[in-house]
């Protein structure tokens, strides 16, 4: 039961960080490959407070604060690192990511107080499944809606064509770091759920191999649409762990099926599942 | 009195890149209501120029004035915003998204409801999309597009193409619209519905319409003035049959025999 | 305080020699990524795994006994196939869907052969023995070896054989014009894909070579290609990405701040130092410190 809780629990974290990703590379069109980088400085801020600082208020009150901390100190990483970086393009603002992405690994393994490289241990068991869910599903709505108003349209006309949106008055560097920064800010707030029901964390859970985990939760589920990341994201949590219950050499040759898989998506359905669209129930008409 | 003061203010505009000068003191005035066109060979400087208007360069020297602000140090976002809006030669239209949301985009700076208020979807944001989207179809009707509104823009044919590309750039509610090669790829009654839908445009929305353009019969039935651009330079300026005799122009243009040409 | 000063020079200069020499491996690592690059485009994040996979053929190749330029040459022959065979099946297929399914492509194929490479070589970390009998020569109070001369040698020689490769012969002229322009250069009846299969095994089997020639400062592990390929692959784009002596000059100044911030200050900012240049040079010149800025048509 443990085991199916745990791989739900993981799962719903994951629908978060792909979501906080979309808004970067599906919605805005930045490509960044620094993503684990913002989940793990979340992560890490919000286990300081409620280890070192907590308030003497109940529990879910200070989870709540850590979730907001795990927002706000993910949220400036966004910015310090956007405001110099989003001039970049294409695979080199993917490059400064990557960059900065290790450079936030390095600085929390060189960072005695938190554990270093042994790891950050004894972070209080304050959120659960339902945290977790109740964070997706607020996150998912607040994607949908965005999508659809006149900020979102702005974003999305960025990832179209930067010189026609610029043409339409889009600002693009406000634009472009305001998803750099939300994105990177929800990715905390995953940061913050996942310390607080893993109780432990450790720097190499968020390498650089996360941020490319994440991002293709992004690419499997359709750059652009909400539904689209909630089923990436759940779709590549289970597939690991199917592949494990299935046992055997399948089991143990996992994790290369894992990139074949990968590879075989690229090929055959280089927009992902869903391309920009959404799951819909109705028959839209025209395209 | 207004017609006294132009709309548009382009003085000694140079505009090099490395050795290249690719636009060299150039002066021209367009006043409201006008619809003139600048012609000239192929690199003569033409796009350059809507480039230098619309922010997309900065002039090495000379300047950019429109309503009398100087454009200097001003980005295309706020240029569109103060109502200057173009179109693009090789269309750049947001291909993946429907007809509608392209007309809908270029609103974006007009939008009166806040963040919070598209997250939350206010009574103020659902009237407001309401009202967006009524008028979004309205032009869209007098560019023949209404029914194509949830097409996605790259499904278009080429024709419809242009046309919504001039359609998105009326939406951003301009005072003075750019056009950079309308008729290009058009077959010949296509071109023909276009000169007269650029008429439409001019009189109904009250705006300066300023076109660039290689089809000689179009520029000479409806540009009231013609600017001819060769290598950078403002060889010439008047109206269609002035433009028609002058001999710089026709030396400009393969050195002889304009008429074929015109 | 002035003898102190001495002193300190002197491990500067110690400093200063080791990070030339590994700065060097850097750069033979880091023309693989440019020259791919270069050609199509593409990041080939899986470049370190081709170094990976030659140094594993290298290895076996001397544990059966084969002489180690034998065993040199085995590992070079090895990556370069590996990545023939990659660029065949899976990148050339994939280049007309854009650049973003090729990165991921490229990410793919990097974790499946590391995956791959615990599977089939074991986790455990292996020595390969120094290619020549390492001897060590003392300069006042530098000490330089010849292995760490011989590697520069080598590398000089290689970056030599790729300038009158580009230059002077017809595939390397080839090479240069499907970089210029992949379309005009088919058209003018260059066979592109015959180039780019080329220019992977070429950078590939450097690439083997390097992990060769590393054998002798660290031991070789299946998840060696993801440390080493990312600095060789900074290296590229501080030097300007898609420019042969712009990665020669990236992985020298890689090498060389590396082993100074790790010399004089803590040795555990040695990985973060690379990212920091990295970003330094992004900042400054996003197209590296040999590399011409482009602005794009509109």
């Amino acid at each position: 039961m443990d085991y199916y809780l745990q791989t739900l629990l993981i799962a719903g974290i994951f629908i978060t960080l792909t979501l906080s990703l979309n808004l970067i590379n599906g919605f805005c069109g930045q490509f960044s490959l620094g993503h684990a980088g913002f989940w793990g400085a979340g992560a890490y801020a919000s286990a300081v407070y409620t280890v070192f600082y907590a308030l003497p208020v109940p529990g879910p009150i200070n989870m709540l604060i850590a979730i907001v901390v795990g927002f706000i100190a993910a949220a400036i990483c966004g910015l310090i690192i956007g405001v110099p970086c989003l001039r970049l393009k294409g695979d080199y603002l993917a490059i400064a990511t990557l960059g900065f992405g290790e450079i936030v690994r390095i600085t929390i393994m060189m960072t005695e107080k938190v554990g270093g490289p042994r790891g950050f241990i004894n972070i209080p068991h304050l959120a659960n499944i339902f945290w977790v869910y109740a964070v997706a599903a607020i996150i998912t709505l607040f994607m949908f809606n965005l999508k659809r108003s006149a900020f979102g349209r702005a974003i999305i006309s960025i990832r179209e064509d930067e010189i026609a949106a610029e043409n339409m008055g889009v600002n693009l560097f406000k634009s472009k770091l305001f998803s750099f920064t939300i994105g990177a800010g929800i990715a905390g707030i995953a940061g913050a759920l996942f310390a607080h029901t893993q109780q432990f964390l450790h720097p190499s859970n968020f390498n650089f191999m996360w941020s490319v985990i994440i991002l293709v939760m992004v690419i499997l589920g359709g750059q652009g649409s909400v539904t689209g990341s909630v089923i990436g994201a759940v779709v590549l949590t289970l597939v690991p762990e199917i592949l494990r219950y299935i046992g055997g050499t399948i089991a143990e040759w996992r994790m290369t099926i894992f990139p074949i898989l990968l590879i075989i998506l690229m090929l055959i359905r280089p927009q992902g599942l869903f391309g920009a669209h959404e799951l819909h129930f109705k028959k839209s008409g025209g395209a | 009195m207004s017609n006294t003061l132009p709309l548009l203010d382009l003085e000694h505009v140079t505009m090099k890149f490395g050795g290249l000068t690719a636009v060299s003191d150039v002066c021209i005035k367009v006043f409201p209501h006008d619809l003139v066109a600048v012609i000239g060979p192929n690199g003569a400087g033409k796009t350059t120029l809507f480039n230098t208007i619309t922010g997309i360069y900065t002039p090495t020297t000379g300047c950019v004035r429109f309503n009398q602000n100087d454009l200097k140090n001003t980005k295309s976002s706020a240029i569109t915003e103060l109502g200057i809006a173009r179109t693009f030669q090789n269309i750049r239209l947001f291909k993946n998204l429907s007809v509608l949301d392209n007309i809908k985009l270029a609103k974006h700076t007009r939008i009166k409801y806040g963040f919070w208020a598209g997250i939350l979807r206010s009574k103020k944001f659902i009237e407001e999309e309401k009202k967006i989207e009524l008028e979004c179809i309205e032009l869209l009707k007098l560019f023949g597009l209404a029914e194509k509104k949830d097409f996605y823009a790259k499904n278009l044919a080429y024709g419809q193409q242009r046309k919504l590309e001039m359609a998105r750039a009326l939406a951003t509610g301009p005072k003075l619209l750019l056009l950079d090669e309308p008729a290009a790829g058009m077959n010949p009654t296509e071109t023909k519905d276009l000169t007269e839908l650029i008429h439409l445009i001019r009189d109904q929305f009250n705006i300066a319409i300023i076109l660039i353009e290689h089809d000689m019969k179009l520029v000479m039935e409806i540009a009231e003035k013609i600017f001819v651009l060769d290598y950078g330079h403002l060889i010439a300026v008047g109206s269609a049959s002035e433009i028609q005799n002058n001999k710089r122009v026709i030396e400009a243009y393969l050195g002889a025999d304009i008429e074929g040409v015109l | 305080m002035n003898q102190n000063f001495t002193f300190l020079l002197w491990d500067c200069l110690q400093y200063l020699i080791n990070g030339i020499a590994q700065g060097s491996l850097y750069a033979l690592v880091a023309l693989g990524y440019t020259m791919v690059y270069g050609i199509i485009r593409l990041v080939n994040f899986a470049h370190g795994e081709f170094l990976m996979i030659g140094a594993m053929c290298g290895f076996y190749a001397i544990r059966a006994h084969l002489p180690m330029p034998i065993a040199i040459i085995v590992a070079m022959l090895s990556s370069g196939l590996i990545a023939v065979i990659v660029e065949r099946l899976v990148y050339r297929p994939i280049r007309k869907s854009g650049r973003i399914p090729a990165l991921i492509t490229a990410i793919g194929t990097s974790l499946f052969f590391q995956y791959f490479g615990q599977l089939t070589f074991g986790a455990d970390p292996k020595t390969i023995p120094p290619f020549i009998a390492e001897k060590i020569y003392n300069f006042g109070e530098v000490n330089v070896s010849n292995v760490q001369l011989a590697i520069l040698a080598i590398v000089l020689l290689v970056l030599f054989f790729l300038w009158w490769l580009t230059h002077y012969t017809k595939i390397g002229k080839a090479m240069r014009a499907v970089s210029f322009n992949l379309e005009a250069a088919e058209l003018m009846g260059i066979n592109t894909n015959q180039i780019i299969s080329f220019t992977f095994f070429l950078g590939a089997a450097l690439a083997g070579l390097g992990g060769m020639l590393m054998g002798y400062t660290m031991s070789i592990e299946p998840m060696m290609g993801m440390n080493l390929g990312t600095k060789a692959f900074v290296a590229a784009v501080v030097g300007g990405i898609g420019i042969i002596p712009g990665a020669a000059l990236g992985g020298f100044i890689i090498g060389i701040a590396e082993n100074l911030v790790a010399g004089l200050y803590k040795s555990s900012f040695r990985d973060a130092v690379s990212f920091f240049i990295l970003i330094i040079i992004l900042l400054v010149k996003p197209s590296g410190i040999l590399g011409k800025n482009i602005k794009e048509k509109v």
